[in-house]
């Protein structure tokens, strides 16, 4: 029989496996469970959008699209990125249609990264980011933001991090699983911090159609000179309910999306031709489905968080993306243990916040992709299971 | 007048006084206060329950009837687009454009009593001068509910992403 680990790559296997793994195995097998612990939107993709793919097949357009994804498409890409969050890019030079936002991440953080560049990670943070910097041969910084400060990321923690060897600083914002969000005060202050060094921002904003109290989501890149060192990634999933179709992008200066298009153009192709056509429209025709699901996440969002702080549990308002974060401090649990015993005593599923970096350790992520009604009974029999233990 | 508390009721008529007060940054006085007032002024006119009543063995029949008139002289369709509005078996009542002149759906027990109606009341009745009854064989949305969905969620019970 082969020696599997000593052919195996090493850095693949020192790779740990997620440390709830075990949490989300049990939650996995249990019936009649109520829960809060899925971060993908409820509603199913827009009728329109749907259509827009079933045509695209019945005109038999399932052949390869160009490396970087449709022309139309990326045009399309960046008349939104204008309109919605005032950024430029050249659709024929600085935009690529990806496979999810994950691909985009993956790529951008290959193209950039040399063997012991260190990676600024900010958690909680969504899982991926730590393997992916490991994987691309990167070093990950972890920053822990902190409730105190909304959960940004501040320009002092920053600051006290960066080093000659600092290649990169991920911005996972709206950040999952906290809600925080990023505003321009806050991009200016970093600005200031590294207008003199060679910093890569790597801009996660899957979830920028997702912001609340009538704050538009900020990119860096439309922040000053950010532009220039800014990759940004976003994609369908989460703004159009469109996981499944994994498509997402990345925009970015030429000179280095020149660099991710090559990786994707060999490892991937070209993303799936249905889901760019059904992206198109997407883009194009969606604005009214989109505000309706909006809406309704504020309507869950403002009715989660005033249930939480209700029944005891102290709840920030999250002005981004679709979770809650509140505190359980309040039970003297840790984390793992509070999901476990609501896992077993009530059925209610929700995630730890160690699932997103020790960081986490207080907190629960519960998502609002849920009705109301649904939402409401979660939060009745938490209630119950606090006055239990 | 609230759009906003509006928007919330139509999409939820049983939405809590508390749950609307969370919503929309009100008092629960307030909001009371508000929803009072848009029912004296006859905004809000109801509050129904969007029923699949198919699932029943027996369930009301429904047809879409569309009627020609002769407007009267001064009074055009108000004053027979009202009369067809008391009757019981009417649930709705609207004023179209194109070929018919009002629309109106009828509500009964069987297909005979639909006809009766239609035949007796509806098609006699003066000024009228021809009614097309077309019934309904299958509801598939219903007050923006799809009565047709019933996929259970599937998305599994937890995930990080």
């Amino acid at each position: 029989m082969l020696n599997y680990e000593s052919i195996l790559n090493d850095t693949i296997t020192e790779i740990q496996p997620s440390g709830i793994r075990k949490f989300f195995d049990i939650a996995a097998t249990m019936s009649d469970v109520i829960s809060l612990g899925v971060g993908e939107p409820d509603f199913e993709t827009p009728w329109k959008i749907r259509s827009a793919a079933i045509k695209s097949l019945e005109r038999g357009k399932t052949r390869y699209s160009s490396n970087r994804g449709l022309a139309e498409l990326r045009k399309e890409i960046a008349n939104y990125l204008r309109r919605k969050y005032s950024l430029s890019y050249e659709p024929e030079s600085e935009i690529l249609v990806t496979v999810g936002g994950s691909e985009a991440i993956d790529a951008a953080l290959r193209s950039i990264v040399n063997p012991g560049d260190e990676v600024i990670i900010p958690q909680p943070s969504y899982v991926c980011y730590v393997p992916m910097v490991q994987m691309a041969g990167g070093v990950p910084v972890i920053i822990e933001n902190k409730a105190e400060d909304d959960f940004k990321l501040t320009a002092a923690e920053l600051k006290e991090n960066i080093t000659p060897k600092t290649k990169a600083i991920i911005l996972p914002y709206p950040s999952n699983p906290t809600g925080a969000i990023m505003e321009r005060a806050d991009y200016e202050a970093i600005e200031k911090l590294i207008k003199d060094t060679d910093i890569i921002l790597l801009s996660d904003e899957i979830y920028a159609e997702l912001t609340f109290n009538g704050k538009k989501h900020v990119s860096p890149a439309a922040v000053g000179s950010l532009r220039e060192r800014t990759i940004v990634i976003n994609g369908f999933s989460k703004a159009f309910s469109m996981t499944g179709w994994r498509l997402g992008y990345t925009c970015g200066p030429k000179e280095i999306l020149t660099q991710i298009t090559k990786l994707h153009q060999y490892s991937i192709m070209c993303a799936p031709t249905t889901s760019q056509y059904a992206a198109v429209t997407a883009l194009r025709d969606c604005d009214e489905e989109v505000a309706a699901m909006m809406e309704e996440y504020d309507t869950r969002r403002k009715l989660m968080v005033k249930g939480f702080n209700s029944i005891g549990l102290e709840c920030r308002e999250p002005e981004g993306a679709f979770y809650a974060f509140p505190s359980i401090k309040s039970t003297g649990m840790m984390s793992g243990e509070f999901c476990e015993r609501l896992l077993e005593k009530e059925k209610v599923a929700v995630v730890p916040g160690t699932a997103f970096g020790e960081s986490g350790e207080g907190f629960i992520r519960a998502s609002y992709c849920y009705s109301t009604d649904h939402i409401r009974e979660a939060i009745e029999r938490i209630g119950r299971f606090l006055k239990e233990i | 007048m609230n759009v906003q508390i509006l928007k919330l009721l139509a999409k939820d008529a049983r939405m809590s006084i508390s749950d609307i007060a969370t919503v929309t940054g009100l008092g629960e006085a307030e909001v009371s206060a508000e929803i009072n007032e848009m029912k004296k002024d006859g905004l809000i006119r109801g509050f129904r329950t969007v029923i699949d009543w198919e699932k029943l063995d027996e369930f009301y029949v429904s047809a879409l009837v569309e009627i020609k008139v002769t407007p009267k002289p001064g009074l055009g369709f108000e004053d027979i687009a009202k009369k067809i509005a008391k009757f019981h078996e009417v649930e709705s009542v609207y004023l179209l454009s194109g070929d018919s002149d009002l629309c109106v759906i009828v509500k009964c027990k069987t297909f005979q009593d639909v006809s009766r109606f239609v035949a007796k009341e509806l098609a006699v009745m003066e000024s009228v001068t021809s009614t097309k009854t077309q019934f309904v064989m299958r509801r598939y949305k219903e007050l923006d509910v799809d009565l047709e969905v019933t996929d259970p969620d599937d998305r599994g019970i937890v995930s990080s992403c």
